[in-house]
């Protein structure tokens, strides 16, 4: 027996010898290889008895112990992902078949998504609940460019969320066809004015660096996305099964906290103040900001307002005063605004008529106070960073890290007298909170038994059943018009997500899900208010949460329109004086009304409506939650008022 | 016409003193109640070249402020022309909910009027206001609202929607609501 000669192939390599051995066993004239050419379009190739029986002159080594995908994942493990979310593609194929077989497709575990902006969505929620990221794998094509609003979304919202794009570099290791157009010169570049880094590792090492590099910088506030492209040749290449590769050390970097400078002053002004008020936004990133700001908001006896951004206060601590929030700052002699995304926004009211007009609502010698991690970074290119805000003290710097120190040079500075006075605001402040949660009730009581059912009833419903629960609502609700927060008492860091960001719509049901993942461990009850038309830019997300067993309940605020865009144009409408009978044209979702039970249980999820009588909510909540109970999603299509 | 403002708040308490609302068409986003209801004209003509920005000024204001109101509000023309008064409008209830419903009312202000928060919709239904005050208020807003042209909704529209959000019923008080007190 001839002595075989072993050769070490690559991928690409063995698809080129492949076809060069094709051709050499053929051993035919042109012009029969042409004809085979042409025949080899529209036929099988079939093996020809030499080629299966005959001795080869050597033996192509097809097979590789391990590559280069099995190290990343051995790196993207040290990191500590639980999960990875992906829609699956060819151009990262390595590092999936590694991580379901020799990652043993735990910690991380594959979560099938059926589009990218889920995946990534699902990053956003999950990472806002568990504070830290979970794994995005996708195409640095089209992959990419299905998640790409889903990344702006995180951007903006300041939440890590930790990309993996599949690319193949070397052109001439691309098989021909849909390689070439899944393929990118710079796979990044499209989401790089609004990731915070990215990089394109060129080896194995490389990749090890950048990817642990990526992490802190991900999660160094202020957190945002970070992309890291793993190139289809490293992860197919073979490494001796000894090979050792370093794999560097995470550090996190300690989160930046205030000049001292800045912090004393702060103290100064607020001790000082007759009427503060406190501005939270995205300021609890970890249970202890909320902690935090309690903390602060009682050494001062100051209203406290929570725009939303985050659970950062306790909807029913008598400091809450989210319900006057405009007459607080219009009263204030001092506000502080804790990583508030629109400052400006916050005080100032703007007039959207012919004439677009805006005015400022805070007192001329009001004393104007900001910490805000966006100070320490900003990028020009998409306008996220709001109007510029004139402010007295600017503190660039993570208001979590520096609340601990604001408040301890506060107490500093409060005697008896001060403390006494304080305290007189804190009584005043307990009975306007306590006023304020009666006249939310004498509100939420108007069309209270009104069908299509109001956000109010649904919230209230929704309430009465997971009260006693441990519950967390993975949704936004603003176009619930808030009634969660202004009813229901929120006291824990997981009970509230905030919202998408950078308003791009499709963000609700994948940010729930993923919520809802993170939840899933802790035995949390999900809860999720799911707006119609958010739903349906990638409703396979629902399948997704069936088929992972991700317990979730979701109510959909199903009132058949994207009702902000009918007022935008009604509001064009009214400029012109033309009616607004046609508004609902492109912008109404109804004829034919969709039936999401049907769609919930097209994919395996629990379906159940649609409920238009608010008597019958409640008992279809009950029968809903028994499903969520048992693992599974289930969701409610109740059919509502507008807001 | 030179408006003076109150804010929401500032509202609140005066409420507390002043049995009906003062008139106004509602908050702003800012929680600013314009505060030129009819009724108090004559008084805030008086104020106005006194160039007093009460937001600021209020503290010192309030109290005279109030009393005057007050008297204002106490009067029997003032009285005619809230609304509940004797002088009913002359619109079609049927009618109004229809336009109501295709003019597109319903999208900020809710399907019975009861306002939202996120569009900065205010409460309607019942109206807070006198049929003329709502009228002017639908021409001319002055918050966000946009306006309504008599092109695109007529007086007697107007009238109609107004004699269909009063028959909208006051709700029970929120305390009285047991899912409410959770």
């Amino acid at each position: 027996m001839a002595k075989l000669k072993k050769v070490a192939v690559d991928r690409r390599n063995f698809l080129k010898g492949a076809a060069a051995g094709a051709v050499a066993l053929a051993a035919s004239p042109a012009t029969v290889a042409a004809q085979q050419a042409e025949l080899r379009r529209t036929v099988p190739p079939s093996m020809s008895p030499e080629a299966e029986t005959g001795t080869p002159s050597h033996v192509e080594v097809l097979t590789a112990d391990r590559t280069g995908s099995d190290f990343m994942v051995d790196v993207i493990k040290s990191l500590g992902f639980e999960y990875v979310c992906a829609n699956p593609g060819s151009s990262f194929r390595g590092i999936h078949e590694s991580i379901i077989n020799y990652g043993g497709n735990k910690s991380p575990e594959f979560i099938t998504c059926c589009h990218e902006e889920s995946s990534v969505g699902m990053a956003h929620g999950y990472a806002k609940v568990e504070g830290k990221p979970l794994a995005v794998l996708a195409h640095g094509t089209v992959g990419v460019q299905h998640a790409a609003m889903a990344i702006y979304n995180a951007y903006c919202d300041r939440v890590p969320v930790y990309v993996i794009l599949g690319n193949i570099i070397d052109a001439t290791k691309r098989v021909p066809g849909v390689e070439w157009t899944h393929s990118v010169q710079d796979a990044a570049a499209m989401v790089r004015d609004f990731t915070k880094w990215d990089d394109l590792p060129i080896s194995l090492e490389h990749f090890a660096e950048s990817a642990v590099r990526a992490y802190k910088i991900a999660m160094t506030p202020p957190t945002l996305p970070v992309v890291l492209v793993a190139d289809g040749e490293l992860q197919e290449k073979p490494i001796s099964a000894d090979a050792k590769m370093h794999i560097p050390k995470l550090t996190h970097a300690g989160p930046p906290q205030g000049d001292a400078g800045a912090v004393a002053e702060a103290a100064r002004l607020l001790v000082a103040a007759e009427n503060p008020v406190i501005l939270a936004d995205r300021m609890a990133r970890t249970p202890a900001g909320l902690a935090h700001l309690i903390e602060l908001a009682e050494a001062l006896q100051a209203p406290v307002v929570d725009l939303g951004g985050r659970m950062n206060f306790p909807t029913r601590h008598p400091l809450n005063q989210a319900e006057r929030f405009r007459a607080l700052v219009a009263d204030a002699d001092v506000i502080l605004g804790l990583e508030v995304a629109d400052f400006y926004g916050a005080t100032h009211n703007y007039r959207d008529q012919l004439e677009r007009t805006s005015r400022s609502i805070t007192k001329p010698e009001a004393k104007l106070i900001t910490i805000n991690a966006n100070d320490l970074y900003i990028k020009g290119n998409y306008q996220d960073f709001q109007r510029y805000p004139e402010v007295d003290v600017a503190l660039a710097a993570d208001a979590e890290a520096t609340l601990p120190s604001l408040t301890e040079a506060a107490k500093r500075l409060i005697n008896d007298d001060r403390r006494r006075a304080l305290q007189d605001r804190g009584a005043r402040l307990k009975a306007a909170h306590q006023q304020s949660l009666e006249r939310a009730r004498d509100a939420a009581a108007f069309a209270w038994d009104a069908s299509p059912i109001s956000t109010a009833r649904l919230s209230a419903e929704l309430w009465a059943q997971i009260q006693d629960q441990d519950w967390s609502l993975v949704s936004a609700t603003q176009f619930v018009s808030h009634w969660p927060q202004r009813l229901w008492s929120f006291d824990k860091h997981y009970q509230f997500i905030g919202t998408a960001g950078g308003y791009g719509i499709g963000y609700g049901a994948p940010a729930a899900v993923g919520a809802a993942l993170a939840n899933r461990k802790y035995g949390r009850l999900s809860v999720n208010i799911q707006n119609d038309g958010d739903l349906m830019y990638a409703p396979g997300v629902l399948w997704t949460a069936a088929h992972h067993r991700i317990p979730l309940l979701s109510i959909m605020h199903n009132n058949r329109a994207y009702h902000q865009e009918v007022m935008q144009v009604q509001i064009m409408a009214d400029r012109h004086s033309r009616g607004v009978a046609n508004c609902g044209i492109g912008t109404t979702i109804t004829g034919p009304d969709i039936d999401y039970a049907k769609l919930a249980q097209s994919m395996g999820v629990y379906g159940e409506g649609p409920i238009s009588d608010p008597k019958d909510l409640g008992p279809a909540i009950r029968r809903a939650l028994d499903v969520v109970k048992r693992g599974e999603p289930a969701m409610l299509d109740v059919v509502t008022q507008p807001r | 016409m030179k408006r003076f403002c109150i804010t929401n708040d500032q509202i609140r308490r005066a409420d507390r003193r002043i049995s009906v609302p003062l008139g106004g068409p509602g908050p702003d986003k800012a929680g600013i109640f314009d505060f030129c209801p009819a009724e108090a004209k004559d008084f805030l003509r008086r104020l106005q070249p006194l160039k007093l920005r009460l937001i600021a000024t209020l503290p010192r204001v309030l109290p005279l402020l109030l009393v005057v109101a007050a008297l204002i509000l106490a009067s029997p023309a003032a009285r005619a022309q809230q609304p509940g008064a004797e002088t009913a409008p002359a619109g079609n209830a049927q009618t109004g909910k229809k336009i109501f419903m295709n003019d597109g009312c319903y999208e900020c202000h809710g399907r019975e009027g009861q306002g939202a928060t996120q569009t900065g919709a205010t409460r309607i239904g019942p109206p807070q206001l006198s049929l003329e005050a709502f009228l002017r208020y639908v021409r001319q807003p002055t918050n966000q609202m946009p306006p309504y042209t008599n092109k695109a909704v007529s007086d007697q529209d107007l009238t109609d929607i107004y004699a269909f959000l009063k028959t909208i019923p006051q709700p029970p008080k929120g305390k009285d609501i047991p899912l409410l007190n959770k």
